[in-house]
């Protein structure tokens, strides 16, 4: 190599180095991406001051092509900005409201907005890389008057280390959803849905009898989805997937293989869920609006789904318990704080969330905006209410309803006790991709082989990470 | 020396953006990679963890489907995706008639967006419904569960990713193809050779360069393999059977949170297939 070659080099890696050290040093830095009054409020008890000049950034504005509920959201901050005309908000859109990918990828870069969405399943990995603030001193029932009335068991899932990290926004608990018209064409009582698997699979097996390529009864096995309806299956006959300190598995008990052989025994035994499996989000709903599917396992969103994306009919769709009705995975989503937030943010924050979604007759429950908009009204999500604001929120819901809510009593009259997911879900959802793709796609498969091997990888993958 | 780089300055000047751009975009990330291969992060903290990340890698039993997975799926696509493209090469070069049509044919599938070919596949494939099993039926042929069994999942994928891909292999490989001289296939004609002996004798020899290098990059590429499995079968199928190296490394890092172990994974990726570039490079040094 000559001199000249060498040099070039040189001043090439130099040149290098020092952009990649430039960049690092850019990328570590962090900080609230607003701005706002770095001031702060001496007593994080005390409601914001509407004097306060505040900006913050918030995510999950609804998109333009949402029409409705983003000029809903535009009319809640005019009406938020009168209290607070103070408090300036900058909206950022997004439908969904969180793309994982993206949320992991923003988490890491810290650009997350100031006040962000998140499922409850995100709060560890929020937590993890330290992107949330403690917000315990700041929520009492004079910055959220409902807060006595918000179930407990949903502000659990906030928790970490007895620290409140988020309020939620909505919640749900999954149970049976169904296609009534499908029941009544197969000579089902459409509002007397099954709740247990004997009873899903005669139901199932008649769906399927009508022939057509219509399938009783269908389920998620790819993308971690087959291990995440395995768990709620699970949930509803009252067995676990962990053991309580969430280092071993649990799900390889009676409930477990009655799970797997409930799927193997439809799929392959009576050939009421066909052909087509690897199926994940939102290919049941697909199947299910094109009145192509009988049951499956879901939560309450879905029919919104099925009506605004897919173009169904609410009248089609019914909702029951959970099957076994032992247990029912619930989930939801939040709004957490970023680090680094002011207290003033913080407050302004908790000031826009308790108005737009923790205020019965305010927000997402203004009834009344919300059927004059065209929006559904009467489905049984949000359901974190109880005692008086919960009263008074089915009341104004009943006043106007805009879906038949009959078709979900079997649903509401049979209330099932909510179970979170487990600690890292994804990883033993994985593994139990595995057990669900195979007792639906192998003829030949062993329940109790599947549910073993899945037991014993869980247990490795358990063990690599404690 | 001052007056050179005076006289040069616009060119460097087009070097730094060049570099800048190298630097941001490939090199950084490139360090950050390795720097978090060692590395976990809990509760805000970031600490060196040594080889923790691949000891978690080899105690997940993915890691080594994943790794038997992609060289499944590299031998099958080896196998069809580098010998059909020669093959319609081949042909394409001796067709008199209609080639810029066939060419605009062949080369159809690349311009078509990923997603696109791999919907299109999907419905192929769909055991009730689907086009092949519809074909097979009428011809009263055995159907196949395609995508969803683990026997024939990993070779459905690879038939849609050649079928999307060889159209560009096809082209390179014709237009070398076109460089070869017509008087060699003359003279092996005049020997008496035959069609098969006269592509053993000329047209391999002749096109050995690019065949070489094609066949390095379609072993790094499809080592690489990640969107048809991910659209296909959702990147698992059936038991694990199309889970693959690239999308353990999603999984790790988007569903997991595990950006150390899925940087480890990375880098034990790029080592296999820095190994095998190297060891590649020097057999065919030593074949020249």
């Amino acid at each position: 190599m000559n001199r000249d070659r060498l040099l070039r080099r040189s001043v090439a890696l130099v040149a290098a180095a020092g952009l990649a050290l430039t960049a690092a040093a850019c990328s570590s830095s962090s900080g609230s991406s607003d701005g706002g009054d770095k001031g702060g409020s001496a007593d994080a008890a005390a409601p914001l001051d509407p004097n306060t000049k505040v900006t913050l950034s918030i995510d999950c504005e609804p998109p333009v092509t949402k029409a409705a509920e983003r000029k809903q959201w535009e009319d809640d901050i005019k009406e938020f900005n009168k209290q607070y005309p103070n408090v300036t908000i900058n909206a950022k859109d997004a439908s969904p409201c969180e793309e994982p990918p993206a949320f992991t990828a923003q988490l890491k870069g810290k650009t997350q907005p100031d006040v962000f969405y998140s499922y409850f399943t995100d709060l560890n990995q929020v937590l993890d890389e330290d992107g949330a603030e403690d917000i315990s001193a700041y929520v009492n029932e004079k910055t959220v008057p409902a807060l006595k009335d918000i179930d407990p068991s949903v502000l659990a899932t906030l928790k970490s280390d007895g620290k409140l990290y988020g309020l939620p926004t909505s919640n749900y608990k999954m149970g049976l959803l169904y296609n009534r018209k499908l029941f009544t064409q197969a000579g089902l009582d459409p509002d007397k849905p099954p709740t247990t698997w004997p009873e899903v699979r005669e139901a199932a097996k008649k769906i399927a009898a009508l022939g057509n390529g219509v399938n009783g009864y269908g389920d998620y096995s790819a993308t971690n989805q087959g291990g995440w309806h395995f768990t709620a299956e699970l949930y509803g006959l009252g067995g676990s997937m962990t053991t309580e300190d969430g280092k071993k598995a649990a799900f390889n008990t009676a409930e477990g293989k009655q799970v797997l052989q409930n799927l193997y025994d439809m799929r392959w035994t009576d050939n009421s869920m066909g052909a087509t499996q690897g199926l994940k989000w939102p290919d049941l709903m697909t199947q299910m609006s094109s009145d192509k599917l009988g049951m499956y396992i879901g939560a309450p969103d879905d029919i919104t789904y099925m009506v605004q994306t897919l173009k169904g009919k609410y009248e089609d769709y019914g909702m029951g318990p959970m099957i076994g009705g032992k247990g029912a995975l619930l989930g939801g989503n939040d709004y957490l704080f970023k680090k680094g937030s002011t207290p003033d943010q913080i407050k302004a924050g908790i000031a826009w969330i308790n108005f737009k979604y923790l205020t019965v007759g305010k927000g997402q429950f203004q009834y009344s905006r919300n059927k004059a908009d065209g929006l559904p009204v009467g489905l049984p999500q949000p359901a974190f209410f109880t005692g008086a604001s919960l009263e008074a929120d089915n009341k104004a819901k009943a006043a106007d309803a805009t879906v038949p809510v009959a078709n979900y009593a079997p649903f509401i009259n049979t209330p099932v006790p909510g179970k979170t997911e487990p600690a890292n879900a994804q990883q033993i959802y994985k593994v139990l991709d595995n057990a669900v793709s195979g007792v639906l796609t192998d003829k030949g498969a062993g329940v109790d082989k599947l549910l073993s091997d899945a037991e014993t990888q869980v247990n490795q993958v358990l063990a690599s990470l404690q | 020396m001052r007056q050179t780089l005076r006289r040069n300055v616009t060119a460097h000047g087009f070097l730094l953006g060049a570099l800048l751009c190298f630097a941001l975009f490939s090199w950084y990330p490139m360090i950050r990679e390795i720097v978090m291969s060692f590395q976990r992060t809990k509760r805000g903290h970031t600490r060196w963890v040594g080889l923790d990340n691949l000891d978690l890698l080899t105690q997940d039993p993915a890691f080594w489907q994943a790794w038997r997975n992609t060289l499944l799926f590299t031998v099958l696509a080896l196998a069809l995706g580098f010998a059909v493209p020669f093959v319609v090469a081949i042909v394409l070069n001796e067709l008199r008639h209609a080639k810029g049509y066939l060419r605009v044919l062949v080369y159809l599938p690349v311009m078509m967006p990923p997603v696109a070919s791999v919907l299109l596949f999907k419905y192929f494939y769909d055991p009730g419904y689907g086009l092949f099993n519809n074909i097979l039926h009428t011809l009263h042929l055995p159907t196949s569960a395609w995508l969803n069994s683990s026997d024939t999942a990993m070779i459905s994928v690879v038939i849609a990713a050649t079928w999307m891909n060889m159209g560009g292999a096809t082209l390179i490989y014709l237009a070398a193809l076109q460089t070869i001289p017509g008087e060699l296939y003359e003279a092996a004609e005049l020997d008496g050779a035959g069609l098969l002996r006269r592509i053993w004798h000329v047209t391999i020899p002749q096109t050995r360069l690019i065949l070489s290098l094609l066949l390095l990059l379609q072993i790094v590429a499809t080592m690489q393999v990640f969107v048809e499995p991910y659209l296909l079968t959702g990147g698992n199928g059936p038991q694990g059977s199309t889970t693959t190296v690239v999308y353990l490394i999603y999984q790790y890092a988007f569903n997991f949170n595990n950006y150390g172990a899925a940087s480890a994974l990375g880098l034990v990726l790029l080592l296999v297939l820095a190994a095998f570039s190297a060891v590649y490079v020097r057999l065919s040094r030593n074949n020249d």
